[in-house]
């Protein structure tokens, strides 16, 4: 079955990343094959976010890709007019120590540097942000508007449907087995089912990554732990933002968490364990809705009344130094990362989508040279984000 | 105020517990303490608990099993189902209008260390019904530990929703008991055996991959950690898709008995009943007994799934039994008001101008039963050792899954190490039991004159109708001390009888010397043995295993034992003894109705086996029978050449409630299929058509399955729709189950403080 047919861009993974992507590249004119080894896109980790996005981050590549990101997710209905559950409420990290005060204020400056409109609340106003908060101790907190919630489920199946009507074509259940690379040149992917050619290759492969160091020859330095989230039966709308409590939980097993309420109501959750679950077991485990429970009553009491529907744990595929890779890698000429999201391949995915296809389009990073450097698959990882 | 209870009930007595108020939407209402919220909401006649938020349709009872969510109700600010909520005096009870607000009570919940309660046992047992009990039993009985843990406040299981006679076999199922009884004699076992410990109100809401299993127990939330599980969940009720499916009144078969039998609620006047096959017939049957009209039942095949006898029971009480047909539509202004039906073609669609339609207020889905399995393979995936018996491992009746249960308790206590051993004949009964009806052997008791042909296969001896060729009887010879040549060989009965000087069983045998002989009706085979395990003189035998059909021989003293136990009521009394004018003769009827409707002197239609009217008789006398716990015994006066033909009463004109076909206003053709979300066909069949395949991504783009009950109603249904579309189910990825099988308030993981109320 295999036909000659060789395609602008091959986009191995339909999943945060690959599918965005697809769709910018597609936009672009560019002929797009996208391969995928489950049944349809963003089966992966892309359901497995809770949907937060947000340009709260101290890292200025990252600031300026969820800035686009929150331009793609915010303007989508407008545009195509799918509903993508978009809310737009904002991020609000209540603070109730004066060291974690410290230390968000201090990244306010380049925050607002890159674009972030992001401000302090007192404890009054996050008591108005987030009725029903737990004021005990409370100081304020930080806010930013435009940040907001979207449904991943959704967004994924729009992008893929923009993707096709642009031309992309998308062939599921293709796991990749081998890639056929000529004098350090890429040339085609093989699947289970077939070959197809392309001397363009981008690897968004998620919580895989590693699986194709092998098979390409190069080490990508991917390691995906877990987290578990879950979601609740849906409630009348109270909360705008999406909340992150930074402090680690008294019962040692929490690192922080963070919850918000979706647009058709639902509030969904997630915890960052203090000890990291590595690996790419996605078993609920008895210990997470005690703990979470624990935590989301703690802090905002009449949530004991909530249904709590359905539980899932997803991965994060980790990076040594938590920031994603997104790179042409030099010895496989031809061949692009952008893996490595760190558990935020969610909301970086559109934004890294348009830098991509601005590089293979226009031949360069939509970022500045200075700042895509952040991404490079060359670095020596030994550094670390400082607000994560 | 309307009071919605059955006062009077052939079967049942009305529980003794105190009335108690409790207010629904600020409005008083009497209620029964203790029993399930949505059985005093429906005996206060409130029908409608609520209003869905997507778009406003009604919400009401549906599966009465805690498996859907359609009957939420709020309750201190908390939904909650109200079909698992026990009524507690004062309660107040909101309907759900739309996404419930989430209250502040002031009430601040003492956060303790989030660390569950962790309870270890060596077998945990989930679901408390036939196979899990006997699980249970056979474990306990060999000195292993077992944790029972049932989310009913009855065990028992579905027994406790069947009044009516089980078939099976006497020795090793309680056949010809009532189910309730059968229940009861459970549980007081299992109670008594100290090795047994029992958690009731609980639900195992989720298996995780540290190998235990979450338990939510009204307002706890506990820890299990078992060293083998069996699961004995049972079967839920598969579901119909069809205009008007989802509005209020039309509702699981299962989810009526639960009303009727268990808590004794009146909760319709005139239904109809959706599927032939055991469950609704029985169904239609029990609406009967609680004084509900039933106008008819629908099957698509052209023959009922449902074991004849039941089938014929109720075609003789006057039920029309429609088979080739099907539902079209159900109309209603927020309740079902009518139903219209339509034969159907060989390719299920419906023939116009067939079209029938009846006035209802409520309709019975009975389309058959699903395994409830969502925590095995889950289980297997995270390496724990579980079984599965009963329903949950194969739909089969109660009487199977009692068996299924001892044969999985004895080979989990092997797997245990213990020196225990499993009857060489279990396996094949346990098979038999599940055997779906065999042959049906039209025209008996007929075939008592039948002129047969006899074929010798060494001690067996095989009778052949000439006419269909069919095999009518069998026997073992050597029971009647014969030894008859090797080799097959045909011989006409005569020639037999010549050669061995013995007269076949039912063949040309005269009754005429008896004063009294039983009738057997029995014209199917089934696995059930209680008349012959009931007659005091053994004249009624059945050869080989208890598929086999039952024949009488020799002789009878009228004690009238087989009449009463028989759970098809398939067996009648012919007394050549009575003394009237002439032409007349009596007979003796089961009956499982109000007395009211056969009085004495009364003049009744009197039904052949298969409903057919044959004329009228005179009731004579009413026998009342403690023992079989509200089966009575009636004596009709018959014509002479009826004597044997007469099967039953009519109590009921058929045709009644018909009312014009005709199509009402606003009637919407797009049906629902996932209810919780109210997700309608056409939104499915469009995303089909945009090529999507993978029921996750329905999941995704439309909900379909995303609701409460995670796609346990409605992905059959889904699937259904796939194939409508003319995609192969291989085609399609199923849905992904995750926990929690049943959604658990967030207050609730935190567990109880110590000395909370239970």
């Amino acid at each position: 079955m295999t036909n000659n047919k060789i395609y602008d861009v091959i986009v191995v993974g339909a999943g945060s990343v690959g599918t965005p992507t697809a769709m910018f590249l597609a936009q672009k004119g560019v002929d797009v094959l996208v391969l995928e080894k489950r049944s349809s896109c963003g089966q992966g980790e892309n359901k497995a976010a809770i949907g937060g996005v947000r340009a709260t981050h101290s890292d200025p590549a990252k600031i300026q890709t969820c800035i686009q990101s929150l331009e793609v997710f915010s303007t989508w209905e407008e545009k195509y007019g799918d509903d993508i559950e978009w809310k737009k409420g904002g991020y609000c990290f209540p603070v109730y120590t004066h060291d974690l005060e410290e230390l968000l204020k201090s990244f306010f400056p380049i925050q607002r540097k890159y674009g972030l409109e992001i401000q302090w609340k007192n404890a009054g106003e996050i008591e108005e942000l987030i009725p029903g908060i737990n004021p005990d101790g409370l100081r304020g907190g930080t806010f930013s508007t435009n940040d907001g919630q979207v449904s991943p489920l959704r967004s994924s199946v729009a992008f893929e449907r923009e993707a096709k009507r642009q031309g992309a074509v998308f062939k599921y259940n293709e796991p990749v087995v081998s890639y056929i690379i000529d004098k350090g040149e890429i040339q085609g992917v093989i699947t289970k089912k077939d070959k197809y050619f392309s001397k363009q290759v981008i690897l968004a492969t998620g919580a895989d990554a590693a699986d194709h160091s092998k098979l390409l020859g190069i080490d990508i330095p991917v390691r995906p732990d877990s987290h578990e989230a879950g979601i609740s039966a849906p409630i009348k709308q109270f909360l705008p933002p999406l909340v992150v409590d930074m402090r680690p939980g008294p019962e040692g097993k929490t690192a922080n968490f963070y919850f918000g309420q979706c647009k058709k109501g639902q509030i969904i959750f997630c915890y960052t364990p203090k000890n990291k679950f590595y690996g790419k077991n996605k078993g609920n485990l008895s210990e997470f809705m005690p703990i979470l429970a624990s935590r989301l009553i703690s802090l905002i009491p009449k949530f004991k009344n909530l249904l709590i529907r359905r539980t899932w744990r997803g991965l994060y595929p980790m990076t040594p130094d938590g920031i994603p890779i997104i790179d042409q890698v030099k010895e496989v000429k031809g061949l692009i990362l952008a893996v490595g999201m760190c558990g935020q391949g969610f909301m970086l995915g559109p934004g890294v989508g348009k830098n991509i296809s601005s590089l293979v389009v226009d031949g360069s990073w939509m970022l500045a040279a200075e700042i895509q450097k952040t991404f490079s698959f060359y670095r020596d990882f030994s550094g670390e984000e400082a607000f994560k | 105020m309307d009071d919605f209870r059955i006062k009077k009930h052939p079967i049942l007595k009305e529980s003794t517990a105190k009335y108690v108020d409790i207010y629904f939407d600020g409005k008083k209402i009497r209620a029964k303490q203790g029993e399930m919220l949505s059985s005093a909401l429906f005996a206060a006649g409130i029908r409608i608990f609520g209003h869905h938020d997507r778009d406003g349709g009604a919400q009401g009872i549906f599966c009465a099993n805690g498996q859907c969510s359609k009957c939420t109700v709020i309750i201190d600010g908390k939904p909650v189902k109200s079909c698992m909520i026990p009524v507690r005096n004062g309660m107040n009870v909101y309907p759900a209008e739309g996404l419930p607000e989430l209250k502040d009570d002031g009430v601040q919940v003492g956060v303790k260390k989030p660390v569950p309660e962790l309870t270890e046992t060596m077998v945990l047992i989930i679901g408390g019904g036939p196979a899990g009990l006997n699980a249970a039993l056979e474990l306990g009985q060999c000195g292993i530990e077992v944790l029972v843990i049932d989310d009913k406040s009855e065990l028992g299981g579905k027994l406790s929703l069947q009044t009516h006679n089980f078939f099976g076999s006497v020795s090793d199922c309680y056949a010809g008991k009532r189910g309730i009884d059968i229940g009861h004699i459970l549980e007081d076992k299992v109670r008594s055996n100290p090795n047994i410990k029992i958690w009731q109100n609980s639900t195992v809401v989720g298996v995780y991959a540290d190998k235990t299993f979450g338990v939510s127990s009204r307002g706890n939330y506990r820890i299990v950690k078992p060293e083998v599980v069996l699961n004995s969940t049972g079967a839920r009720e598969k579901t119909l898709v069809f205009p008007g499916s989802d509005l209020p009144g039309v509702y699981g078969a299962g989810a009526f008995q639960t009303l009727v039998n268990r808590d004794l609620i009146r909760s319709s006047e005139k239904l109809f009943v959706i599927g032939g096959g055991n469950v609704g017939v029985i169904a239609a049957y029990h609406a009967l007994q609680a004084g509900i009209d039933v106008l008819g039942i629908v099957e698509a095949l052209d023959k009922c799934g449902a074991y004849k006898v039941h089938v014929d029971k109720i075609k003789r009480l006057g039920v029309p039994v429609w088979t080739s047909h099907s539902v079209v539509r159900c109309e209603g202004e927020e309740q079902v008001q009518k139903i219209t039906i339509s034969q159907i073609d060989e390719n299920f669609q419906p023939l116009s101008g067939t079209e029938k339609s009846f006035e209802v207020d409520t309709v019975l889905v009975a389309v058959g039963l699903a395994p409830v399995d969502e925590l095995l393979e889950k289980s297997r995936n995270f390496g724990i050792e579980i079984w599965a018996a009963g329903d949950a491992e194969e739909i089969a009746e109660a009487s199977a899954a009692i068996f299924s249960g001892k044969i999985t308790g004895r080979k989990i206590a092997q797997s245990l190490g213990k020196d225990i051993s499993i009857p060489d004949e279990w396996e094949p009964l346990a098979n038999l039991l599940k055997s779906r009806p065999g042959k049906y052997y039209p025209n008996r008791p007929d075939n008592y004159g039948l002129k047969a042909t006899y074929n010798l296969f060494g001690k067996t001896l095989y009778a052949q109708n000439p006419a269909s060729g069919e095999t009518v009887s069998m026997r073992i010879l050597e029971d009647m001390g014969i030894t008859l040549p090797p080799g097959n060989k045909w011989l006409e009965a005569r020639d037999l009888i010549k050669a061995y000087k013995i007269a076949p069983v039912q063949i040309n045998e005269d009754y005429s010397n008896l004063q009294v002989y039983p009738v057997i009706h029995c014209d199917q085979e089934i696995p059930c043995n209680p008349c012959h395990m009931a007659c005091p003189l053994g004249s009624i035998s059945i050869n080989g295993d208890i598929m086999n059909l039952p024949e009488f021989h020799g002789k009878c003293m009228g004690c009238g034992k087989c009449v009463m136990v028989c759970p098809g009521l398939a067996i009648t009394l012919v007394y050549n003894n009575y003394e009237s004018d002439e032409g007349l003769g009596l007979i003796m009827l089961p009956f499982e109705f109000d007395e009211s409707l056969v009085p004495k002197d009364g003049i009744m239609e009197l039904a052949g086996n298969e409903g057919e009217v044959l004329g009228k008789g005179k009731v004579i006398e009413i026998i009342y029978t403690p023992k079989q716990n509200g089966r009575k015994l009636i004596k009709v006066e018959v014509p002479w050449s009826l004597r044997e033909k007469v099967v039953g009463v009519r109590i009921r004109i058929p045709g009644t409630g018909e009312i014009e076909n005709s199509v009402g206003k606003n009637i919407d053709d797009d049906p629902i299929v996932c209810l919780c979300e109210r997700v309608r066909k056409s939104e499915i069949v469009a995303e089909i058509r945009k090529g999507v395949r993978d029921m996750n991504q329905l999941k995704a783009t439309i909900r379909a399955g995303m609701g409460s009950c995670g796609g346990k109603t409605c992905s059959e249904q889904v699937l259904r729709v796939f194939r409508e579309e003319g995609i192969d189910p291989s085609e399609v990825t199923p849905p992904t189950i995750r926990p929690f099988v049943a959604e658990v308030h967030l207050g609730d993981f935190l567990g109880k403080e110590d000395g909370e109320e239970e």
